[in-house]
């Protein structure tokens, strides 16, 4: 186990600059979720700090080592692919064992450390099959098996559950985060899906274009995001956005609308942008924030999301699940104020 | 009555266009079935005959009987028992099973490092490589001669070998399948702790194993029947190889053809022995590239 520590670091290929000096601080045993777009930068961040890729500039260190110029295997980390990369002409037994070759326990020692990890995995029966005689799930922890043999500071996982169908994405999902609760071993987790990201991490990391966006718990990211890519990014459905100006005491929206945000500030007559998730925003029957016709509905089960068209914008809001309104019918939206999020309508970034 | 009649008559128009279509399909199977049985002769009668001449007298070579009036073994016999032909198989076996490892290995680790290494003038040197393959033997068998001379390689096994120790063909081969290796199993390996040479053969070779079966055969198919080159560079008897060795059967008025079909059926004994064991092999490794030998 260890710390991980990035220091302004930097990442270029040729003259594109696509990591542009990331400080990050990772705690002895945490789980820390890089989660953003493709082309974020995350999948680049992992690959340098595995040592697959050169450092452009910046420092890594992992625990009280600089790590800069270390070979792979020398930077005590162990690595889970996206499509396993499990051997498969070795079986089981030989491709959690693999990562073992080079240390210098006895046979015995490496047998017994193999059965306790395959024990952990529940995969004690299979340890003498080969990997195309395995479903996804099962080669996924044959991945899995093969970084924790070696016992490593740094576990990192570059969306190791992109390739799993749904269902069995859940269940790994659950499996690695009671994994991580056993052996305690700090872990870096990337991944572009943000529900993994909100349920696997203690901490997550939200990139955007070589830059790190914010860095919080998953309540801190979804309840106080930092900025307007972050507020979009993180939930599903994504935050309704509505521009508007504000007027010192709330934000005009125009066509006679407005939204009172006592408590808030901002500079009179500035653009800003209102923040409302459609958890927050409720179809209501009494008079509410604002009314608008419903475009589409989509019945969830226990909620439906109605699409709900105002002031040239198209919001969504959450309504009951059993009496769920219909198209084209007229429904009142409230939200209180405290659920409500206040941008900069130039920056992006969140107001206070 | 009258939409009765129409739809007997659809019924009628469909049966009968079926029928057509039916036909049409038998037709074609047909013909596709002659083309493949003519191919199919075309390939194995040169075989055919062989197999009969080297059952024949020599009074009987020049009848294209396929069946010999009367079949004798003694060709066989000569063949076997003349002390030449021994020694030919065994120069041929050494210098097909060592080119073919060489070429296997060099082939392999050049393709290897051509697909996964970035490195200046990568490019280049793959189209170099590349280039070469349409230069023709015939071309090359100059320079090759001088070399041989030059660095007193004539009438050894090396200087029937060193053509082919390594192949242009075989390099495009292993780069191509290669990129069929995801970098993910090399870095994972990379990560485990092994250097790029045990990452190649421990990690990357058994991933392409079809490919280089199928190399392997070509290889030895290739030098077992070479014959223009080791015609050239060899000067005594004892370096032929079994297809200049077979040449040399008969005098200067006279081929002995009996003789020549008789060893030349006995030659090709190895490499079917070698095409039946590897035969899924080449045939997927074939098919996976693309390629025909």
């Amino acid at each position: 186990m260890a710390t991980l520590n990035l220091r302004k670091l930097v990442k270029t290929y040729g003259k594109v600059e696509v990591l542009h000096g990331i400080d990050l601080d990772v705690a002895d045993g945490e789980f820390v979720v890089f989660v953003g777009p493709s082309g974020c930068g995350k999948s680049t961040t992992l690959r340098m700090i595995a040592g697959l890729e050169e450092v452009t500039g910046g420092e890594i260190h992992i625990g009280d080592r600089l790590v800069n110029n270390l070979e792979p295997k020398d930077r005590d980390i162990a690595m889970v692919f996206q499509n396993y990369a499990i051997y498969p002409h070795m079986s089981v037994r030989k491709n959690i064992g693999f990562g073992l070759r080079t240390s210098k326990l006895s046979k015995e020692d490496k047998d017994r450390r193999i059965d306790e990890v395959a024990a952990i995995l529940g995969m004690t029966d299979l340890l003498e099959r080969r990997p195309n005689q395995l479903s996804g799930g099962q080669r996924q922890r044959v991945a899995i098996g093969r970084a924790m043999v070696r016992d490593p500071a740094v576990f990192l996982f570059d969306e190791p559950l992109s390739n799993l169908d749904a269902q069995l994405r859940t269940q790994m999902r659950l499996e690695i985060k009671k994994l991580h609760q056993r052996v305690g071993n700090t872990i870096i987790f990337v991944t572009h899906d943000q529900v993994e990201a909100m349920t696997m991490a203690d901490r997550i990391v939200i990139m955007k274009d070589g830059y790190i966006q914010q860095v919080g718990t998953p309540l801190e990211v979804y309840h106080k995001p930092a900025n307007t890519f972050v507020a979009q990014f993180i939930g599903a459905p994504s935050m309704n956005m509505l521009p508007g100006t504000w007027n010192g005491n709330g934000v005009k929206l125009g066509d006679g609308l407005g939204i009172e945000l006592p408590h808030r500030k901002a500079t009179e007559g500035a653009d800003v942008v209102v923040g409302v998730r459609p958890d927050d925003l409720v179809v209501t029957g009494d008079k509410g924030l604002f009314s608008g016709k419903v475009n589409i509905v989509e019945p969830l089960g226990a909620d439906t999301l109605v699409y709900v068209g105002v002031n040239g914008y198209e919001v969504i809001a959450k309504a009951s699940g059993r009496e769920p309104p219909k198209p084209g019918e007229t429904v009142n939206l409230t939200a209180s104020a405290g659920e409500m999020h206040l941008f900069d309508a130039k920056s992006g970034e969140a107001l206070p | 009555m009258a939409s009765q009649d129409i739809a007997v008559k659809a019924s009628t128009d469909a049966l009968f266009s079926g029928s057509s279509r039916n036909s049409r399909r038998n037709m074609g199977q047909f013909i596709r079935w002659v083309l493949l049985f003519g191919g199919g002769i075309l390939m194995v009668m040169p075989i055919v005959f062989m197999i009969s001449t080297s059952l024949k007298f020599p009074f009987e070579v020049y009848n294209l009987n396929l069946i010999p009036e009367e079949p004798t073994i003694e060709n066989y016999t000569y063949v076997l028992e003349d002390g030449r032909f021994y020694g030919w198989f065994i120069n041929s076996l050494v210098i097909a099973i060592l080119t073919t490892v060489s070429a296997v290995f060099f082939d392999a680790l050049v393709g290897y490092a051509l697909c996964k290494f970035k490195f200046p003038g990568r490019y280049l040197v793959f189209i170099a490589i590349l280039s070469t393959l349409m230069i023709p033997t015939e071309m090359l068998v100059i320079p090759w001669y001088l070399m041989s001379k030059s660095f007193g390689w004539l009438d050894t096994y090396w200087g029937i070998m060193f053509p082919g120790v390594m192949t242009a063909f075989g390099t495009f081969l292993m780069k191509q399948f290669f990129e069929t290796v995801p970098d993910d199993f090399l870095e994972a390996a990379r990560i485990d702790g092994l250097n790029e040479f045990q990452i190649w053969w421990q990690v990357a070779m058994p991933l392409v194993r079809p490919a280089l079966a199928a190399l392997a055969i070509f290889v030895f198919l290739g030098n077992w029947t070479a014959f223009i080159w080791p015609l050239i560079v060899t000067n005594s008897a004892e370096m032929y190889t079994l297809p200049v060795g077979l040449s040399s059967f008969g005098d200067e008025v006279d081929v002995a053809w009996e003789l020549i079909m008789t060893g030349a059926a006995i030659s090709t004994l190895p490499t079917l022995v070698v095409f039946l064991i590897f035969q899924r092999f080449i045939i997927r490794g074939v098919v996976m590239a693309g390629l025909k030998g």
